[in-house]
């Protein structure tokens, strides 16, 4: 995987900008646009997978115990998940609450 | 040996693009620029040239068609004027952060309003921050000579960009002078096949023309600039070779009667023959009055002009476009920006001269450097004149 862009100097660059490695999309950090990230109260997930179907930026992923977690390097805290879990176990806090 | 022949400049252009054996045209016809167009559909139609002929519906597609072609791995040729151009122009900025070494002829019209179909340079100094390799030519001989010299340049692997040859509208396009045409074989050996750097090809995908973010924005555009100003010594190199092979050697800024001038008159394209006219006729009359022609006018030349008007006690500096509004015409306020800081500096006179069509004649140089040596020129930071307009 490509560096990340914060870390690229102008004689780094690919002649004429070119992107010569495919899916280099996932090197793009959306997770630091949110002000509001998913918490996942356990006992209450029926693990539906809705928010993992949901999610447009696909930042869900099954954990080793079998939940969906978001991965905060993408998840741009759009709220979806929370409005979308049928048993209200997600809750969108303030990052800096968390 | 070369062929001497009576031939107009738009069609000695187009015979230089046939014998660059340019695989991809993509042009809207607009004057004056329609005589190189019409040539080069008759060269694919007669099969006289083995290259897709693209008819577009406007120039935005021309450009948008070139920048593919390119990008695909296509020796490729547009040519536009004036409202082509500025239909065009959210397309052109896009070709040389590509690095696609697109060659365009420009044959150079004022721009509306009023309409115009006539010749100043209006239309390039609207995209003069394009990022292309800009030149301009004297003549029609210039025009044939730079189509073979770009298409050498911009495909360097060293340089990768597209090159725009500023051509005056009707002066140059529809003038019949005699010139040197080349023969095949002398071109190919000065202009080899057309080998692209990177292009789209399904065997090995790229991306081409995707999106920055803030974050890398900023580098894109510094690689950009750095990649256009280390383009200069392989321009330089081109015209050597081209000069080695024909005789006809070119230079960033070329000066006229210059040596003993401490009046130098700075042009660009076609005026250049004009004023080194009127510079014999004023040094008969005992007016030590010197001629630069900028040729190179991106990347510009800092160095060459710095040297080439350290003796020269005035410039008349003669633009073809206005920047309402703004510090004169455009070449003059770059210029006298080149000079800023410098211990020692000539004042630069501004004239704007020619606009659409406006005939200026040898002896109007002289008017225009009468003016200066009688002491009535404005020099004073933005101050500007409008050459022959009524009052």
């Amino acid at each position: 995987m490509a560096k990340p862009e914060s870390e690229i100097t102008w004689q780094e660059l690919e002649v004429g900008f070119v992107v010569k490695e495919p899916g280099s999309a996932r090197c793009y950090r959306t997770g630091d646009w949110k002000s509001l990230k998913p918490v996942l109260e356990r006992q209450l997930c029926v693990h539906c997978g809705l928010c993992y179907i949901y999610c447009p930026d696909m930042a869900y992923g099954l954990d080793p115990d079998g939940f969906f977690i978001a991965d905060l390097y993408y998840c741009k805290g759009c709220g979806i998940c929370a409005q979308e879990c049928p048993t209200k176990a997600i809750t969108m806090v303030p990052e800096e609450e968390a | 040996m070369a062929k001497r022949l009576g031939m107009e400049g738009s069609i000695a252009a187009s015979e230089a693009v046939r014998l660059a054996d340019t695989d991809v045209v993509a042009a809207y016809p607009i004057t004056p620029q329609t005589h190189i167009v019409e040539h080069l559909s008759e060269f694919v139609n007669n099969g006289e040239l083995d290259a897709e002929f693209i008819p577009v519906e406007s120039e935005h597609s021309a450009m948008s068609v070139c920048i593919g072609s390119s990008a695909a791995g296509a020796r490729t040729f547009t040519c536009t004027s004036s409202q082509g151009l500025a239909l065009m122009s959210e397309i052109v900025y896009i070709a040389p952060c590509l690095r696609l070494p697109i060659v365009m002829i420009l044959a150079n019209r004022s721009l509306s309003a009023p309409i115009s179909i006539w010749n100043d340079h209006t239309d390039v100094m609207s995209i003069r921050d394009c990022g292309w390799i800009q030149v301009f030519v004297e003549n029609g001989q210039e025009t044939f000579d730079h189509v073979l010299w770009a298409f050498r340049v911009g495909e360097d692997h060293s340089v990768l960009h597209p090159v725009i040859i500023n051509m005056d509208g009707f002066i140059l396009t529809h003038t019949i002078e005699p010139l040197e045409l080349l023969d095949q074989e002398s071109v190919d050996r000065f202009l080899p096949p057309y080998e692209p750097y990177l292009s789209l090809h399904p065997d090995k995908p790229v991306t081409m023309g995707c999106i920055a973010m803030p974050g890398l924005y900023t580098e894109t555009k510094k690689a950009q600039d750095e990649a256009l100003k280390a383009s200069m010594p392989t321009i330089l190199q081109g015209w050597k070779e081209f000069g080695d092979l024909t005789g006809r050697y070119y230079e960033p800024i070329e000066e006229y009667a210059t040596e003993d001038a401490e009046v130098l008159f700075v042009t660009m394209g076609s005026f250049g023959g004009t004023a080194c006219a009127a510079a014999d006729i004023m040094r008969e009359r005992g007016k030590a009055v010197g001629i630069l022609k900028i040729r190179l006018w991106r990347p510009f030349p800092f160095e060459v002009f710095r040297k080439a008007t350290q003796k020269a006690k005035t410039l008349i500096v003669i633009d073809r476009a206005t920047s309402y509004g703004g510090p004169g015409g455009p070449v003059a306020s770059e210029l006298r920006a080149a000079l800023y800081g410098e211990k020692k500096q000539p004042s630069v006179v501004n004239f704007i001269a020619g606009l659409a069509g406006r005939d200026v004649a040898p002896q109007d140089f002289e008017k225009m450097a009468d003016i200066v040596l009688e002491g009535k020129a404005k020099t004073r930071q933005e101050e500007y004149q409008i050459y022959g307009v009524r009052e």
